[in-house]
């Protein structure tokens, strides 16, 4: 303890004032690498499969413009109100962070709820994993995807609690920020998801 | 440290990366559906939107380059865009003489 004591910074935001916090979020950042490395594998297979499509749907008839643009844009803005959590917390003000956070899970729930309607819908069109490997690659990329999001809202949740029990400290103004880094990754694999499953799906 | 204690009263830097991920969304929507540019063109241009959009996210949203280990943080978030690179594109270019 004595350790880490002398190596506590007042000058530094809340998050990052302990040298143990200091190193959970390099630490973080590094298994987000790994997440990189995770999600290239499965896009790499996805597009080498996608126009591998059997005899079931092809990308371009399956896809709808409107319902991918309300999901990209759900996520987006929930990684927007993510980052003005982090700024109110920044700030000293818990109501602002609870209120921001609270609106970034809506969102994030939104995008599930929009993500299992068009899945729903998928396998309603006798698109389902099993159709083509245009199919199986699709449901386990952008299903890995949305596992993610649901694992995010479950622990940003759990980090609520937290917060109302304990208000800030240390600890957990690092637990924020690092469910917040969490977040927004989840928004740049999205970006990506947006870009070369979709787009590329309807215009190939 | 780029992690300063004092800091601005107005969200700027995340509303200015808000507005560009609106643009460079919609931008590489009309590009791929409306814009009628070939193929490779629109292929082009929507990673090179994608890859502007996740460093805007990075920067203005995740602050990859604050704290003492921005540095390591920034690299190695770079060395594993460029493994994801290597994976995706390499696998393709192979893939391409066996399907």
């Amino acid at each position: 303890m004595g350790e880490v004591a002398h190596r506590y910074d007042e000058t530094l935001p809340l998050e990052y004032r302990t040298q143990e916090s200091r190193l959970n979020i390099l630490g973080f950042w590094i298994f987000l690498g790994a997440e990189v490395a995770l999600f290239a594998t499965l896009f790499a297979t996805y597009l080498v499969l996608f126009q591998r499509t059997g005899s079931g749907p092809t990308a371009s008839e399956l896809f709808e413009v409107k319902d991918v643009l309300i999901e990209t844009l759900l996520l987006l803005t929930s990684s927007f109100t993510c980052g003005l959590a982090i700024f109110e917390m920044r700030r000293g003000r818990l109501a602002g962070l609870l209120a921001w956070l609270l609106v970034t899970l809506l969102l994030g729930a939104g995008f599930i709820a929009f993500e299992i309607r068009e899945f729903i819908h998928y396998v309603h069109e006798g698109a389902t994993m099993q159709t083509s490997a245009f199919l199986s690659s699709f449901f386990v990329l952008v299903g890995t995807h949305g596992a993610h999001v649901s694992l995010g809202i479950g622990w940003m949740i759990l980090i609520i609690i937290q917060l109302l029990q304990r208000g800030f400290t240390p600890k957990t103004a690092r637990k924020v920020f690092i469910v917040s880094l969490y977040w927004h990754f989840l928004d740049v694999v999205w970006i990506f998801i947006f870009t070369l499953v979709y787009l590329l799906g309807m215009v190939m | 440290m780029g992690a300063n204690g004092h800091h601005e009263s107005f969200p700027w830097k995340h509303i200015i990366g808000f507005v560009l991920s609106l643009v460079l969304t919609f931008a590489a929507l009309w590009v791929a559906l409306s814009s009628g540019l070939p193929l490779k063109a629109v292929i082009v241009i929507i990673v090179v939107f994608a890859v502007i959009q996740a460093s805007l996210q990075l920067f203005m949203f995740m602050h990859v380059n604050e704290s003492d280990s921005g540095r390591i943080q920034t690299f190695n978030m770079a060395y594993s865009f460029f493994i994801a690179i290597v994976v995706v594109a390499g696998s393709i270019w192979v893939m391409q003489f066996v399907l």
